[in-house]
């Protein structure tokens, strides 16, 4: 499959502080690339230019067939989906009226959504378990079904690449879990997803790429089990990791999973 | 929304826009009033005295339309910008139209301007003041909402002290209660060259608010949302702030300061309708036309001296706030 999205020799800086230099991305539908990554080393910067809300100070990005700098930002709204880490909002709309402005892209400025639009938002609310809260306060449902929410209205913008920002962060075990079940079915389905995450485990387990940021550069990047070494985690994020292959009893395949040491070698002993 | 909120949010300003016109210290029969009424539409003698119909034509009604006019046009201002601003707690004064109104009334007022001197120069003075907040914003540029608000600030306090200025240097016989009651607002001397004044700013302003409605659900989800769903965030800001700008310096000009109508209305509306401002705006501007047509009925009905209109919303008003601060536990949610 060749990529939808392609970032080359990108760079970006805030002023004088670099943030990342000569990086080169592809995301291609149906697939599931996770960056990883201390904090600080420009993962989220990076989505931002990707989804050109950013403006790259060198390299180009094409979408689709175009640059992305030849495109409005409506335009750019129908081919990528952002999700953000975290978000609330200060006005109880419902469940509903948050997953229709999804549509937004696709209205023309004094338009109000159609019966069509409200359609689309119910069925993409279905297709993620979602469509009992629709007349909810979205101010009033937990994190995980926010995430959730949210993602429903970025399918509602029917695009071809999700951007993820950590859109497991601040959530429980099992909301987690089930963001990066239906983040994998969503891929099964055609998308392409860019998501970043702050677990190894996370990509081992629920992508099909990964790539390796460090100071504003990837240090590798390729299938999960081939790239991520206690030699390459130990590069990014600076600490101690071991490898283990574990059979996966749902499944009956091999996973490779992150141990990390267990006594601290940041803290010295008393003397 | 239901069938009944939406017939209630027509029939309860329709009915206290025609108890404006017989309601009074000269009291005039609702029949008398329908006689006079019918007697311009279709020009039949109604034989009833002309100060009668003087009353009715000249005084109550261009009142009663004023009062709507700036009621509505206040509330949906409050609506936008606690909308823009994703804070239910702004009011349409948050970028110092009213302070920088306020002081453009009150130099006129020095200067021995005549009334329709002082509404020109209040209404400038007001679209100055926002565009002075707006260009201040400009100058850092990661956070441009709170960079507004502070700019506000700025401004509104700046004006402030040039008010204070222009009334210590006023004549205290005459000049300094002029501005004193200006600043707190009325519809006293209401009359047709007023609404005939304000309505084209505020038709442009409500109408474009009231296109852009939905698009007003999409800011308040937050800048950085709301541009990744396509929206030119900046530009449909700008747009906005336009369109309130140009409603609120046209009530301020007309009416003088009346507080608290945009910041209380909006809310009533949201426990009435919900927070989709497709609906949301609709409802406050019916709400706010209510609510002043009844406050100014009171206003000079009350005591044989006008009660000035700033007084009063803030009397009803914060007990009011107080409350919805109670119900909804100081969140919105």
């Amino acid at each position: 499959m060749s990529a939808f999205l392609t970032l080359r020799n990108g760079e970006f800086s805030y002023g004088e502080r670099p943030i990342f230099q000569n990086v080169n991305l592809d995301v291609t539908k149906a697939e599931v690339l996770c960056i990883l990554g201390a904090n600080g080393c420009g993962k989220t910067t990076l989505l931002r230019c990707l989804s050109g809300s950013m403006r790259l100070n060198k390299g180009s990005i094409i979408l689709g067939d175009r640059d992305i700098r030849t495109m409005k930002i409506d335009e750019i709204a129908r081919k990528i989906g952002f999700v953000f880490q975290e978000h609330t909002a200060p006005f109880p709309f419902s469940v509903l009226e948050v997953v229709r402005m999804g549509r937004a892209p696709y209205l023309k400025l004094f338009a109000m959504p159609s019966v069509q639009d409200t359609e689309i938002a119910e069925e993409k609310l279905n297709l993620i378990g979602m469509y009992h809260l629709k007349n909810k306060p979205y101010t009033q449902i937990s994190g995980g079904e926010r995430q959730l929410v949210l993602i429903a209205r970025t399918l509602a913008q029917e695009p071809d690449i999700i951007l993820m920002d950590e859109p497991t962060s601040h959530l429980d075990f099992r909301n987690q879990t089930i963001v990066l079940q239906i983040v994998n079915k969503l891929a099964e389905n055609g998308l392409g997803i860019l998501m970043t995450s702050h677990l190894p485990d996370h990509a081992l387990l629920f992508s099909h790429r990964v790539a390796l940021m460090k100071n504003g550069n990837f240090i590798t990047s390729g299938k999960p089990a081939d790239v991520m070494t206690q030699q390459s985690l130990k590069e990014i994020y600076d600490i101690d990791v071991r490898m283990v292959n574990i059979a996966d009893p749902f499944s009956n395949e091999t996973v490779v999973m992150v141990i990390p040491r267990r006594d601290s070698t940041v803290i010295k002993k008393d003397d | 929304m239901s069938k009944k909120k939406l017939l209630l949010l027509i029939l309860i300003p329709l009915a206290l826009f025609s108890i404006s016109l017989f309601w009074g210290r000269y009291t005039i029969s609702p029949w008398e009033v329908l006689q006079i009424l019918g007697s311009r539409l279709f020009g039949v003698e109604h034989g009833l005295p002309d100060t009668l119909e003087t009353i009715i034509i000249n005084v109550r009604l261009p009142r009663a339309i004023l009062a709507m006019l700036v009621g509505s046009g206040l509330a949906i201002s409050g609506a936008s910008f606690q909308g823009i601003f994703s804070n239910p707690l702004v009011s349409p004064d948050i970028l110092g139209v009213t302070a920088a109104a306020g002081f453009g009334a009150a130099v006129a007022i020095l200067m021995g301007g005549n009334a329709t001197a002082i509404q020109i120069s209040a209404f400038a003075f007001g679209i100055i003041g926002v565009g002075l907040a707006y260009l201040i914003s400009r100058v850092y540029k990661t956070s441009p909402t709170l960079m507004l608000v502070l700019a506000g600030v700025i401004v509104a306090a700046l004006f402030g002290a040039l008010t204070s200025a222009t009334k210590f240097v006023a004549d205290p016989e005459s000049k300094l209660p002029a501005i004193t009651f200006w600043l707190m607002g009325s519809l006293a001397s209401a009359s047709w060259k007023d609404v005939l004044r304000i309505i084209a700013p505020v038709v442009l302003g409500c109408g474009g608010l009231l296109l852009l409605r939905w698009r007003l659900n999409l800011l308040a989800m937050g800048d950085v949302e709301a541009r990744s769903l396509g929206v030119r965030t900046e530009l449909l800001k700008g747009v906005i702030i336009v369109c309130t700008t140009l409603v609120s310096a046209a009530s301020v000009c007309v009416a003088g300061v009346i507080g608290w109508i945009g910041l209380i209305i909006p809310h009533v509306a949201r426990m009435l309708v919900g927070p989709d401002h497709k609906v949301l705006l609709p409802a406050s501007m019916a709400i706010g036309a209510g609510y002043l047509l009844l406050i100014d009925d009171i206003a000079r009905t009350v005591t044989a001296a006008e009660i000035p209109l700033g007084i009063l919303t803030a009397v009803v008003g914060a007990p009011f706030f107080a409350y919805l601060l109670r119900k909804t536990k100081g969140g919105w949610k």
